[in-house]
């Protein structure tokens, strides 16, 4: 096993050498410790690695230079909404006035911050046509929870203890499913119609008495505007049981679609696709949620409060005896709220709908160049969100060169892929969203490049089913990694070493 | 728009290869009835003037106080390499490392937290990251569930009340049971967890799958740990640690007390406070646990040319394959602050490290003299590492007068914990590497006036000698 190369780096724990490093903190007193019980004590320092500050730094930045990010190019991964992060965020967030603020402070400490968060919740209402918003839950799965939670106390304040099943479409991200069973419930799944909506007599025929919700991601998994939802809400509504809306596609339908204004009973936002908070790597999010009137009650604790005198406070301990409690501590996740925050404000109405209508025309654009080369499947035709399928069905029946092959040659053309396999429901599915914040130009050569890699499947098949070729590392064994894992590094000496100073 | 960059002409030259005039005809499919009323939102801000006001915004919070604060998020001191390298889009503009081939960087960087959090808490399987320390622990209750496929777990009441709060919102979903352990409230082991009620818990009722315990504890005491893990473990129980990782400097290690699950917040390690998040929940178990952890995991593997790479591993476990079954919902975690938190050890070290949490241990010393000569004395007698409480009167009066005149003096224990008598009139303080001598002494003198015990305020020289005495 080759462990490092010209691209590829050493882990902290190989640069380590005992005695490198420090000078960032004081020494303490020597008897420092010395009230601690020797039992309660640490026998020997953990192995953590010793590096001096250009080492480390060089190791971090020679790593981030692996990556594929936003910052470096195209990342149409659909369903994820990698827009561009704006810079003013980031410095925003960083103003020691939010940076430095203590989650326990006193009220009469945080009324910058409780202001923003109330300010907050109020223009996410609005766009979402909801009554209120809760700003605790930490990412989108975290925000279902809640709301299912929220439809569980609902359900359960009104003694009708039966309804124990949530309804999800086949086409769902799989954190809703995952997400009734964590609240206790049971999923039904059905199964999406033709054109790739919701099956109105599949539907009718799951609901009744035990029905507690639906959850739709509207626009669906699929890109495309779930245009029965009138009926579908007033069927569930009409069952007794509550709509909830999965709100990953909501950068679809800013100032056209209000959820609240159709009948949604609550929704989640995610604040790292619709409003541009950065993904990090994977995290962190922020999952705010609506709700509407019968959900009101149940919202977690505490809410931001704004007193008479047009000041601002925190719900107290128990002060609302009705709310489903906490999901989290503190109040949420405050920092990632401050940079959501900056961009509504930055957009402001008009810019918010000509996200959606950017977005929008950017997917239908990229969408008719691929349907036009008839280099892939377009299993949806007409007229798209934010994002559509194309698949590789064909190609893969012609040439055998699968999804996945042809996602690894992207990256050999300077792109990064579109999510593939998903929504389930379609056979070698690519989930393509361009976002608005990518020009035409861009939008032309990742057409050209995906066109281009259908061609060479007929001619050169092998050159994209051993893609990618120009990545930092070829494909992985990730059966070997599976099956024997190695989930941390074993420093290969005992940890013990002397203070360098 | 701000960020776009469609042009007048871009956009009639991408409708019309649609075909289309206006951008109205994309949203033909949104039914008349059930499109959206105007926004009724501000105009747009150009960013000068949203510059303005983000810092008037901040500018209205008051964050210059001489604070002892903690409980449960605290200040510490991170060398400005670790945001530095955190603002490199690389990092934080990426998401999740679908492709493995364009994000071994991310991959990478989550195996070594992986590894260096394995070596703090001493378990070896550490998940890639959750919310925060109160989501993590609810997990981590949840996981002693699935494992032992019993239904109740006993939590200690000197674990942080969002942490309980949060546990019980998690509980009452999944149609799970907790019961609380109470503190002792009187004697040598007073506010620590009371070792003879949680043994009849666990000899009475329903067989209990997980105990919970935290170490320090929310009163900031050293607990009994490797006692409590006995007795879980007679029980059939598995045990979860509940820990503070800037204590694992000096402390001894969940995995050396038996612990099976270890979860905490790592904010303190080096992450800014910002009001409560984004922290870093922090997830530990050991091997034999490894297929109940929820959330990602980063193992080593090589490519296809022998090449060591790393890769997103037993993904079995998670929502996007399992779904119903999954171990848990989490998908979006806190890669970014893992980063951060491994950066920040990488830039301390162990020493650092062990520096920084003797060095909290060494002002919190200072700052329980200087509180005692001021009148408010400790309220619990057991050890604690470099956070306790101190009996005031009327400690929500007295901690109002304080922050007048600019100290936040820690946390009013009456109104975070309303149910727990025994510290009704006391604060929780706390003292990091960050707290000066200064401020400890500015504390003292007005909180002996404030006591009206002005005479005894303590000198204005440190009681105890603090930095620089060598190690």
């Amino acid at each position: 096993m080759t462990v490092a190369g010209p691209r590829l780096q050493p882990t902290l724990f190989e640069l380590s050498r005992p005695g490198r490093g420090g000078g960032k903190v004081p020494h303490p007193p020597a008897d420092a410790l010395e009230r601690i019980p020797p039992d309660q004590r640490r026998e020997t320092p953990p192995g953590l690695p010793e590096l001096n500050e250009p080492e480390l730094v060089r190791h971090y930045v020679n790593l981030s230079q692996l990556n594929y990010a936003v910052d470096t190019g195209f990342y149409p991964l659909g369903s994820c909404t990698m827009k561009w992060n704006p810079k003013v965020n980031e410095w925003a967030a960083r103003l020691p006035g939010f940076a430095g603020l203590h989650p326990m402070a006193p009220d009469a400490v945080a009324q910058g911050t409780l202001q923003l968060l109330w300010e907050l919740e109020q223009i996410l209402a609005e766009i979402s046509g909801m009554r209120a918003v809760t700003l605790q839950p930490a990412a989108g799965a975290h925000g279902e929870l809640t709301g299912i939670l929220m439809i569980r106390a609902y359900h359960a304040a009104r003694g009708d203890h039966d309804r124990t099943e949530v309804l999800v479409p086949d086409s769902a991200h799989g954190t809703n499913p995952a997400t009734a069973t964590m609240a206790g419930l049971r999923t039904v799944s059905v199964k999406a119609a033709p054109d790739g909506g919701v099956d109105l007599g599949a539907f009718r025929a799951a609901i009744g008495p035990r029905t507690a919700a639906v959850m739709i991601t509207n626009p669906s998994t699929m890109g495309l505007f779930e245009s029965r939802i009138g009926e579908l809400i007033e069927i569930v509504h009409a069952a007794g049981g509550l709509a909830y809306m999965d709100g990953a596609n909501l950068n679809a339908i800013l100032g056209r679609f209000k959820p609240g204004e159709a009948g949604f009973d609550v929704m989640h936002i995610n604040t790292h696709k619709t409003f541009s908070t950065p993904h990090g790597g994977g995290g962190p999010g922020a999952g705010p949620v609506g709700v509407g009137e019968k959900l009101l009650p149940y919202l977690p604790a505490p809410r931001v409060l704004r007193e008479p005198d047009g000041s601002f406070r925190l719900e107290r301990p128990g002060e609302r005896p009705s709310s489903i409690g906490r999901m989290r501590s503190f109040v949420g996740s405050t920092g990632v709220l401050v940079r959501a925050y900056a961009y509504l404000r930055t957009h402001g109405a008009s810019g918010l709908r000509e996200i959606t209508d950017d977005a929008v025309l950017a997917a239908n654009y990229l969408k008719t160049r691929l349907a036009d080369s008839g280099a892939y499947d377009i299993p949806f035709p007409g007229v798209c969100k934010h994002e559509f399928i194309a698949s590789a069905s064909s190609i893969k029946k012609r040439t055998g060169v699968r999804t996945l092959d042809i996602a690894k040659r992207l990256l050999d053309h300077g792109f990064h892929a579109p999510t593939v396999y998903f929504p389930l429901t379609v056979d070698e599915a690519m989930l393509i969203e361009p976002t608005e914040t990518e020009s035409v130009e861009t939008l032309d050569a990742f057409a050209d490049a995906l066109i281009e890699i259908a061609h060479e499947a007929d001619t050169d098949p092998e050159a994209v089913t051993s893609a990618p070729h120009d990545a930092p590392v070829r494909r992985l064994d990730e059966a070997t990694a599976a099956r024997n894992p190695n989930l941390r590094w074993r420093p290969a000496t005992g940890a013990w070493t002397p203070c360098p100073d | 728009m701000a960020y776009g960059p469609h042009t007048p002409a871009d956009r009639e030259r991408m409708l019309a290869a649609l075909g289309m005039t206006s951008v109205d005809e994309l949203f033909a499919d949104i039914p008349a009835e059930l499109r959206a009323s105007p926004l009724r939102l501000d105009p747009p801000e150009p960013e000068q003037e949203l510059m303005a006001r983000m810092a008037a915004l901040a500018g209205r919070n008051r964050v210059g106080l001489a604070s002892f604060l903690g409980a449960g998020a605290y200040r510490h001191f991170s060398p400005p390499l670790v945001d530095q390298l955190l603002l490199r889009g690389e990092w934080y503009t990426a998401y999740t490392p679908y492709q493995p081939e364009v994000s071994q960087g991310t991959l990478q960087s989550i195996y070594e937290y992986e590894s260096l959090l394995a070596e703090l808490v001493g378990l070896d399987v550490v998940s890639a990251s959750h919310y925060d320390g109160a989501a993590a622990t609810a997990e981590a209750a949840l996981m002693t569930c699935r494992a032992t496929g019993r239904g109740r777990v006993l939590v200690s009441r000197a674990i942080h009340p969002h942490y309980r709060q949060t546990l019980e919102t998690y509980f009452g979903g999944a149609g799970l049971r907790f019961d609380e352990v109470p503190i002792v409230t009187s004697g040598e082991r007073a506010g620590t967890t009371d070792l003879e009620a949680l043994g009849r818990l666990l000899a009475d009722g329903e067989p209990v799958a997980g105990v919970l315990a935290a170490q320090p504890s929310f009163y900031g005491l050293l607990e009994p740990m490797a006692e409590i893990g006995r007795l879980a473990h007679a029980a059939g129980a598995l045990f979860v640690a509940v820990v503070e990782p800037v204590s694992l400097g000096v402390l001894a290690p969940p995995g050396s007390y038996g612990a099976d699950i270890a979860a905490g917040e790592g904010q303190p390690l080096g992450i800014a406070l910002q009001f409560g998040g984004p922290y870093l929940g922090i997830l530990a178990c050991t091997d034999a646990l490894v297929r109940q952890i929820p959330g990602r995991l980063v193992g080593l593997t090589t490519d296809l040319d022998g090449r060591r790479a790393f890769v997103m591993t037993l993904q079995a476990r998670e929502q996007h394959i399992r779904r119903e079954r999954a171990a848990s919902n989490i998908c979006t975690n806190q890669a970014l602050l893992a980063l951060a938190a491994s950066i920040w050890l990488g830039s301390l070290g162990p020493h650092g490290l062990r520096d920084v949490a003797a060095m909290g241990a060494s002002k919190a010393t200072e700052l329980e003299a200087a509180l005692s000569g001021a009148g408010a004395p400790r309220l619990h007698p057991g050890p604690y590492l470099n956070e306790f409480a101190v009996s005031v009167p009327d400690a929500a009066g007295v901690h109002r007068r304080l922050l007048d005149r600019g100290i936040l003096a820690g946390l009013v224990l009456g109104a975070a914990v309303p149910d727990e008598p025994s510290v009704a009139d006391a604060l929780l303080v706390c003292a990091t590497e960050t707290t000066t001598s200064g401020e400890i002494q500015a504390f003292a003198r007005a909180l002996a006036e404030e006591l009206g015990l002005a005479g005894r305020a303590p000198a204005a020289e440190p009681v105890v000698a603090g930095a620089g005495a060598g190690a």
